[in-house]
């Protein structure tokens, strides 16, 4: 095993980068050596990353390269990090996407590059933290510090409606964390442990669990976002710059899915049992009614943005299925949409940094033009929809199989959204990509250059590698997930 | 026990009054640069009271120990009030001069009305508790009006003497029944008085909550915080930071010890009052802020606003809430430090910042500013990993260790609240388009300088050593 604090020195390294950028002044010249060091210092965590998952022990359903120290001498708080199965994918994703960002926004992000790194270097050491922590307010800690970054990040960046965007995003996510920090001290007064290992068992009363429960749902409910909470999100991702959005559907989504894994399913799980109906009605509606929505979209960005929460939605029918199937498909369906739904935003950027809109309208027939991108498009856009073969479907797949033991109106539900993904996923590309050219200020539109291929073909490669050989992922997460559910199970059973 | 009289001095109390003279003397005499010399002094002065404070240095000279108290609370206090007016005139003294406002007694004054916040946080008898209060809100009434010849100034320093000299009058008032009802003024004598009783009888109870809203119009909360927005408004701005940084940690500590002391046993009575206003304060601190286009009145809101936090921990009245008030107090200190800081040394078109909308463009052309400006106001919000962020989070521990449920709950929404306004500055700073740039010109001089790096150090890297400033205000005794 490593001997070396390698959690931290990863959560840790992009902060540094951030350091170092600090003190690079900024003008003409220079923003190309901010740019380069933006881009060395999330590589290097990348690379950090895949030693975690390397020497990553499959056997082991509990945290591995822990590392604890005391942090508050008055309360049993600690500076305590850790990977499991769960949070291993999660921290992956994470690193995998920055860098790319960092090159999206290569050259379209002309005005405050050194600004604009900084935010996504801190904005890369929180996500990793949050993940990685095992002590709740260290977590909460990095759950809210995400908003600082993100406000800037859609504030500065986005585009014209970007100032009501980014206070919708911050104030509506803050009003749901600090919700969870009353849950959070309330767990600690009754059991004197913030270490979220140890809160894994049963410690609360009934009535206790159902008021946490709510905290922690009024949090992550937001951040997911389910139905009828996702309304920020079409805003946030409409406004923010492209590699905004692709954090922002590819990580900051997820602290929600994972959020509900831990906290809800791992430390409530008497509540959960409770809330269960609820979980899977809110989940059917909005996989429904967004993707009803998504067909009704003009913007690409806000389409997709939809679609997120259309898919989602699948992911909290998994988690809140509590078996095997449906929390392993959830986590796939999770680092799935991360990808696809990233690379579709930067798909949306690669156009639209060439004609400046995201009008659906605008475009058609690109194919003509850009045979590249509408290969790599389709590769995206059938792993949104799930085609087998790509990631989408395994984990759809895994969580109707999950669905099947639980009740057949939630399959029914699931596969209908299913269904319409769909229809509007196939019905953007038609628009888009097929025909002739009809708008002549497309006549002489490029096709992907070398920088973006370098971003798009590695998240292909991702999407196909996970839809042919999910075992590489599936495998470590397996036996956290094990954990969970037998807790959940043990608990229930009394 | 005494055994020279020279001891007497080393009553930090005593040798700042003492030192207050001499520096009134000081800077009689002195023909030129006479505001300077004398602010440098008046800082040396309360360094040294620092450190008598520190070591703990008191002698039981004639009456002393009936009319003040010694604990660790209280020095605490004294020593957070002292470093904050050491900060105030530091971060000032520019101010004054870019003003042209060289008067030597402004030091002075300000040694004076630390003086009296010293003794009303130590005070341990309603007497020398009233005397303590009037000589620090005497010299504060004045340094309000200072600027003779302004207006505003004028105005602000006559509306704070009207209503301060009511709402002592409404104090006193309070003060006279509960020493018609108990027979006595001591702390001790009323505490050992009323532990005879289950009940309060009716005299008290409206001494209570005469004493009550005296106090509540010192630290302003709300509704007895109407001349706090426009005090704050009217007086020249490093008076502004002044009252915002000092005069409420001093009434904080007063509050505290005045409802702890000797109404110990009586909690459902005067917790009843603090809890209305706590959310009262909470609450309209966050939304009048919202529609201010003033600086100096957002922040006179935003310390309503945390006033409020503060009287959560007050109401959670255990040792929790002690430690939280102490944590919440410094944090509070050291953010309004900090911005006041910056406010006095920022000039937009030749004149001091007064609207917030002239921070546009500071992003581009003063870009280390802005972001301490934001760093500041995020950690006002209570946003973590900022300072500001563990202050409220020991509230609420606090809180919920009382079983306070309800209250803190109200207390997280009213800082979603208030995050949209400090949030607003970020957006003037960052996200505003300004066709004008460059015409905001930051000066500061090396000593606010330091005194801003150090409390933006604070600020930033509390979350790294948290156990430093916990560990002495977890050992806190009231």
């Amino acid at each position: 095993m490593i001997d070396w604090p390698l959690v931290s020195v990863i959560i840790f390294l992009p902060l540094i980068g951030a350091l170092i950028i600090l003190f690079i002044k900024e003008d003409e010249l220079t923003s190309i050596n901010i740019k380069w060091a933006a881009l060395l210092a999330t590589l290097g965590t990348f690379i950090l990353s895949l030693i975690l998952w390397l020497q990553f022990d499959y056997s082991n359903p509990s945290y591995q390269y822990e590392e604890k120290f005391r942090w508050f001498d008055d309360f049993n708080f600690f500076y305590h990090v850790g990977v499991d199965g769960i949070s291993l994918f999660m921290i992956l994703l994470s690193t995998f996407l920055t860098p790319l960002c960092i090159l999206a926004s290569w050259n379209n992000i002309k005005k405050r590059v050194k600004e604009y790194m900084l935010s996504f270097l801190f904005l890369e050491t929180v996500m990793i933290g949050m993940f990685a922590s095992i002590d709740i307010l260290l977590f909460y800690i990095f759950f809210e510090a995400v908003l600082i970054p993100m406000y800037l990040i859609i504030g500065i960046w986005g585009g014209n409606r970007r100032i009501y965007a980014s206070f919708k995003f911050f104030l509506y996510t803050l009003l749901g964390s600090v919700l969870m920090l009353i849950a959070i001290i309330v767990m600690y007064r009754n059991t004197s442990s913030m270490s979220i290992e140890f809160l894994q068992g049963n410690y609360f009363s009934y009535n206790t669990q159902l008021f946490l429960w709510l905290a922690f749902f009024a949090s992550f409910a937001v951040k997911i976002p389910m139905w009828p909470f996702h309304t920020w999100l079409p805003d946030a991702h409409v406004e923010a710059p492209t590699a905004g959005s692709v954090i922002l559907a590819g990580v900051l989504l997820k602290m929600g899915g994972y959020g509900f894994i831990r906290f809800s399913l791992g430390m409530l799980p008497e509540a959960t049992e409770f809330f269960i109906p609820l979980i899977m009605t809110l989940s059917i509606v909005a996989i429904v009614y967004t993707s009803l929505v998504a067909l009704a979209q003009t913007d690409i960005k806000k389409l997709i943005a939809y679609s997120s929460v259309a898919h989602m939605g699948i992911v909290t029918i998994g988690i809140f299925l509590v078996n095997q199937q449906g929390l392993e498909g959830a986590m796939i369906q999770m680092i799935s949409h991360g990808l696809v739904s990233a690379a579709l935003f930067l798909c949306v950027g690669v156009i639209y940094d060439r004609m400046h809109t995201r009008e659906i309208e605008f475009y058609g027939g690109l194919v003509q033009r850009m045979p590249l991108y509408a290969t790599v498009f389709m590769i995206f856009m059938l792993g949104s929809v799930g085609l087998p073969g790509t990631s989408g479907f395994i984990g759809e797949f895994l969580v109707i199989v999950g669905a099947f033991k639980f009740s057949s109106y939630v399959v029914i539900g699931a596969a209908f959204g299913i269904i319409l993904s769909a229809v509007y996923m196939l019905y953007l590309y038609k628009r888009i990509i097929f025909g002739t050219i009809t708008n002549n200020k497309l006549a002489d539109i490029l096709d992907i250059n070398t920088r973006e291929k370098i971003i798009l073909i590695p998240l292909a490669i991702s999407v196909i590698l996970l839809g042919i050989f999910p075992n590489l992922f599936l495998d470590p997460m397996r036996l956290s997930l094990e954990l969970i559910i037998t807790n959940y199970e043990i608990a229930n059973a009394k | 026990m005494l055994n020279n009289i020279y001891n007497i001095f080393f009553i930090p109390e005593i040798f700042l009054a003492c030192s207050s003279f001499v520096c009134l003397l000081f800077g009689l005499f002195l023909k030129k640069n006479a505001f300077r010399q004398t602010s440098n002094l008046a800082v040396f002065v309360l360094l040294l009271t620092i450190l008598l404070v520190y070591y703990d240095s008191e002698s039981n000279f004639a009456n002393y120990k009936s009319l003040f108290s010694h604990s660790s609370f209280i020095n605490f206090f004294k020593i957070l009030a002292l470093f904050g007016s050491i900060a105030s005139i530091i971060i000032s003294k520019d101010y004054f001069l870019g003003i042209k406002l060289k008067n030597f007694e402004i030091p002075v004054l300000f040694l004076f009305s630390t003086l009296g916040m010293m003794l009303m946080i130590a005070s341990h008898n309603l007497m020398s508790m009233y005397l303590a209060i009037e000589l620090q809100s005497l010299s504060l009434y004045v340094a309000a009006a200072i600027k003779r010849d302004s207006i505003s100034s004028a105005e602000s320093g006559v509306k704070y003497f009207i209503l301060g000299a009511l709402s002592s009058g409404i104090l006193l008032y309070g003060f006279s029944l509960i020493y018609g009802f108990t027979g006595s003024m001591n702390f001790d004598d009323i505490s050992f008085y009323l532990s005879k009783y289950d009940n309060l009888n009716l005299g008290l109870i409206f001494g209570l909550v005469f004493v009550m809203v005296g106090l509540a119009f010192k630290v302003s909360a709300v509704p007895f915080h109407m001349w706090t927005p426009d005090v704050y408004e009217g007086a020249p701005n490093s008076i502004t930071g002044f009252f915002a940084i000092v005069p409420k940690i001093a009434a904080v500590a007063l509050i505290y010890r005045f409802c702890i002391v000797p109404f110990e046993n009586f909690y459902l009575e005067w917790s009843q009052i603090i809890l209305f206003l706590s959310i009262a304060s909470m609450f309209l601190g966050a939304v009048a802020a919202i529609a201010q286009s003033n600086i100096k009145r957002l922040l006179a809101y935003s310390s309503i606003g945390h006033i409020g936090y503060i009287l959560i921990a007050l109401v959670a009245a255990n040792d929790d809430g002690i430690k939280a008030a102490s944590i919440y107090m410094f944090s509070y200190m050291i953010m309004n430090v900090a911005i006041f800081a910056i406010l006095l040394s920022l000039k937009v078109k030749n004149e001091y910042l007064i609207n917030i909308s002239d921070l546009k463009g500071l992003s581009k052309s003063n870009p280390i500013v802005s972001l301490s400006i934001s760093i500041i106001m995020l950690s006002m919000a209570g946003i973590p990993p900022f300072i500001g962020f563990f202050g409220k989070f020991y509230v609420f521990i606090a809180a919920i260790e009382q079983e306070l449920y309800v209250l803190s709950i109200l207390g997280v929404l009213a800082s979603v609240i208030s995050a949209f306004y400090y949030l607003r500055i970020i957006k003037i700073m960052y996200f505003d388009e300004s066709k004008s740039e460059g015409i905001i010109n930051f000066q500061i001089s090396f000593q606010s300088k330091i005194i801003l790096s150090l409390s933006l150090f604070v600020i930033i890297c509390f979350i790294f050593y948290p156990s430093l400033l916990i560990n002495i205000s977890a050992s806190l005794t009231i």
